[in-house]
């Protein structure tokens, strides 16, 4: 058989690359592009997860479209747009944080990934307000739902459970998202990203891009319903 | 019957150092980023969920052969059936192939050091093990009794069994699958060695390719759907349950829409290690290359929109049905491509009959009439009598024994010694493939019959004059479990006992080959470069080397 174990054209030695780069990989282009394939296949299976929520949502809102408008007028817009500000205003934070990990700015990505982190506590908490005016309120499914207005119950009650399921798992993304975000300062602050090597920190800012995505498609898909009820 | 293992002459020593020398420790084991050693960390676990599915089979045979309910109630048959779909679909076929060899020998193939993501791979199996926990602790419980489909609102609102637990158990297992998927598509498109473009991979390759794309696109989405399923049988919220507003046939679309692919998550892979298996041992270049990849992928992405062939009963529209019905009948067309291009590699090649390619020709056949019965269940007039009947468990269990455990078989009887270092008995393993082969028939093509005659899937009890064709599919069990210990037995003995391989026993093509077997702890020493397309066995027939002298040759290489 004519294959050759020579080393290929990017073959190396063994002991000359650095520390972050992995025993699998031939040079630092590979291993680069291997994190962000694998983060695009990721968001790739987070769109079909999430998928199923908006076929199911979409089916009943067509089938109980008034119990829908219902519910969804019941929402805070109010706190619901402030957080729509405060993820759009994270991506862009975040967007920097990646420019200033190429530049190799290391005060720049520390200032930049606080300001994403406080963006999304801040939407963390007004997440907490407004589930717990629900709890409040006897509006959780399943649990203390009781509706007492006009429209049929039954279907509201639909409407709020799609509400708990999708804002739920999306806040579960922003709190893993920062989570995550702390482990990335910790890195930066301990020097571990080069200009070479700052795929986590690129990788994390395409995961939190999405995740703010989802949420462009939840709020008015959730609070707006049948426009804006002032 | 000539085999090439007949033919060996030459004595081998065992390498002096491999990845199953490398270290001893169980830590070496458990915290391992060896690909290899993940592969034979997923081997022990889904041999071990093989018996449990197995033990639950046994227990619905038994029960069946005769008509009264003696052995159990109607309860605890409902455990049994769901248990054994379970374990199995879930645990033993969903990741036997991909977590065993796609693990084992894709990256070797491909000639890279490792998969792109070895933590995150190892995680997958440590994932594995977590929702398997979650499944033998339903089956310590009690089981579940809802099938293997978890049809609201049943196992929402009615069931009494453990389907939380059961379904975080196949929750948290697709997970695995789909960190596993992610890993395999990233290595292929990225690790790949130098000369190894995408038409000169093994088809084996191709086979991993379609099917992790279908791991990342349809895993998702039952985990979704299993979630809500949870979250409505906890908290009672209505998605699925029609008491309550919800539609039960969501259910069903979501379930499917995984479940059919999954099905081809299950076959694609076993459609690959045949054709190695069929080149390999007919000393011929595969025929039709191009058109087997690409059914690969075709099959895969037509996958995706046949899911309502399980719903032409369900209240779906009748024109939906049409038109799944046309699509599923159009998935038969690259399958059948396949099967002709392997007859055609076959044909006037030097065939030699080793145990793995006696497996790669009842996968032929077994195959072929599942996937055929498969056209039948796809016509919708014909699935209104058939549907939930004992035909639909003859043709799929065609497809996922008959076609996917004996391709598993032939893959760990084709690599067995690359990665042990060993050959095991001929003349044994030739006999448990005919004893597969014989029991399996045995036992499911009566069910096809008595399905016919209209006998439902699902029921511990039937009417008398049904017995002869279930003690028929009983007794063909037995053969079938007999059959499935003969191979443990002495691949276990071969450990210590057997021939020493070396490198080539087989004298295929392809670049697991040319490592020492057992292979060596990170693959290649350096990154190999690859000149020649895969399956160059055109030369061999042309000018037939005596053994001895391409062995020389092999060892001044
Ligand atoms: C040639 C391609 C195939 C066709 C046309 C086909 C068609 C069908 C149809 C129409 C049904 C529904 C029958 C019913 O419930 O009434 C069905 C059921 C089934 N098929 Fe196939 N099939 C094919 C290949 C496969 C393969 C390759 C597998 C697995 C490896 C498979 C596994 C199954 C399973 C598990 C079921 C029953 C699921 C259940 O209700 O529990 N099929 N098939
Ligand atoms: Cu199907």
């Amino acid at each position: 058989m004519s294959v050759s174990t020579e080393a290929a054209a990017h073959g190396h030695e063994v002991h000359d690359h650095p520390e972050y780069m992995r025993h699998q990989f031939d040079d630092m282009e590979q291993q680069n592009d291997a994190a962000n394939l694998g983060m695009w296949l990721f968001l790739l299976t987070e769109v079909m997860f999430f998928g199923g929520f908006f076929l199911g949502y979409s089916i009943y809102r067509s089938e109980y479209y008034d119990s829908f408008v219902i519910g969804s007028q019941n929402l805070d817009v109010f706190l619901g747009g402030l957080n729509t500000v405060a993820l759009i205003t994270s991506s862009v934070t975040m967007a920097f944080a990646v420019r200033a990990a190429q530049l190799g700015k290391k005060n720049h990505i520390l200032i930049f990934l606080v300001l994403t982190l406080i963006l999304g506590l801040v939407f963390m908490v007004n997440k907490y307000i407004e589930y717990s005016h629900k709890l409040h309120d006897g509006l959780i499914p399943g649990y203390n739902f009781l509706w007492t207005g006009l429209g049929d119950g039954q279907s509201i009650q639909l409407f709020y459970s799609f509400y708990f399921c999708m804002t739920g798992t999306h806040g579960l993304h922003v709190l893993i998202g920062l989570v995550l975000i702390v482990w990335l300062l910790i890195r930066v602050w301990q020097d571990k990203f080069t200009t070479e090597y700052y795929a986590p920190i690129e990788n994390f800012g395409l995961y939190w891009h999405f995740v703010d995505l989802v949420w462009i498609f939840l709020f008015p898909l959730l609070y707006l319903i049948g426009g804006l009820a002032v | 019957m000539s085999t090439i293992a007949q033919q060996g002459a030459a004595e081998h020593r065992m390498p002096r150092d491999h990845f199953l020398n490398a270290a001893y420790t169980i830590k070496s084991w458990l915290l391992t980023m060896d690909h290899k050693r993940v592969g034979l960390l997923y081997l022990f676990s889904i041999s071990f969920f093989f018996l449990i599915g197995g033990t639950f089979a046994s227990l619905i045979r038994l029960e069946l052969a005769t008509p009264e309910a003696d052995l159990m109630e109607a309860d605890q048959y409902n455990v049994a059936f769901s248990m054994h779909g379970i374990v199995m679909i879930f645990f033993f076929l969903i990741p036997s192939i991909p977590a065993v060899f796609g693990n084992f020998i894709m990256p070797l193939m491909i000639g890279a050091k490792d998969v792109a993501f070895p933590k995150l791979n190892l995680m997958s199996w440590y994932l594995f093990i977590f929702g398997g926990t979650f499944g033998v602790l339903t089956t310590l419980l009690g089981g579940v009794d809802t099938g293997w489909t978890f049809y609201t609102p049943f196992s929402s609102t009615y069931s009494n069994s453990n389907v939380i637990l059961a379904g975080m158990a196949a929750f948290i297992a697709g997970f695995s699958s789909i960190l596993t998927g992610l890993n395999f598509m990233v290595t292929i498109h990225k690790m790949r060695a130098p000369g190894i473009t995408w038409f000169k991979m093994p088809l084996f390759v191709w086979g991993m390719y379609a099917t992790s794309l279908i791991m990342v696109l349809g895993t998702p989405v039952i985990a979704i759907t299993l979630a809500l399923m949870m979250v409505e049988r906890g908290l009672q919220i209505g998605i699925f349950d029609p008491a309550l507003g919800g539609d039960p046939v969501l259910f069903q679309h979501l379930f499917w829409f995984y479940s059919h692919p999954a099905v081809y998550i299950m076959i694609l892979p076993g459609m690959g290690v045949i054709s190695e298996v069929i080149a390999a041992f007919s000393r011929k270049r595969i025929f039709g290359y191009d058109f087997i990849a690409m059914s690969s992928v075709s099959i895969a992405v037509l996958g995706f929109f046949v899911w309502g062939h399980h719903l032409f009963v369900s209240g779906q529209s009748i024109y939906a049905g049409m038109v799944f019905s046309f699509i599923t009948m159009l998935v038969a067309v690259p399958s059948a491509i396949k099967v002709f291009n392997w007859m055609a590699t076959i044909y006037r090649g030097s065939v030699s009959y080793d145990a793995p390619m006696l497996y790669a020709l009842g996968f032929i056949g077994l195959f072929s009439v599942g996937g055929l019965t498969g056209v039948f269940l796809a016509i919708m007039g014909l699935d209104i009598h058939m549907h939930d009947t004992y035909f639909v468990v003859a043709h799929f269990h065609y497809v996922m024994v008959g076609g996917a455990v004996t391709a598993f078989m032939a893959a760990l009887h084709f690599w067995w010694p690359k990665i042990s270092g060993r050959m095991y008995p001929e003349g044994w393993s030739r006999l448990a493939a005919f004893l597969i082969f014989a029991g399996f028939n045995m036992t499911f093509f009566p069910q096809f019959i008595v399905g016919y005659l209209g006998m439902p899937r699902r029921y511990h009890v039937y009417p008398e004059e049904w017995q002869l064709l279930n003690i028929m599919s009983s007794a063909g069990a037995t053969v079938l479990a007999v059959a499935f210990i003969v191979p443990v037995i002495y691949l276990l003995w071969s450990l210590k006992n057997g021939k020493i391989a070396g490198p080539n026993p087989w004298r295929a093509t392809g670049l697991e080959w040319i490592l020492s077997s057992p292979p060596p702890e990170h693959n290649f020493p350096t990154t190999p470069i690859v000149e020649e397309e895969p399956y160059d066995y055109g030369e061999i027939i042309e000018n037939p080397v005596h053994r001895d002298e391409e062995e020389k040759e092999h060892e001044h290489a």
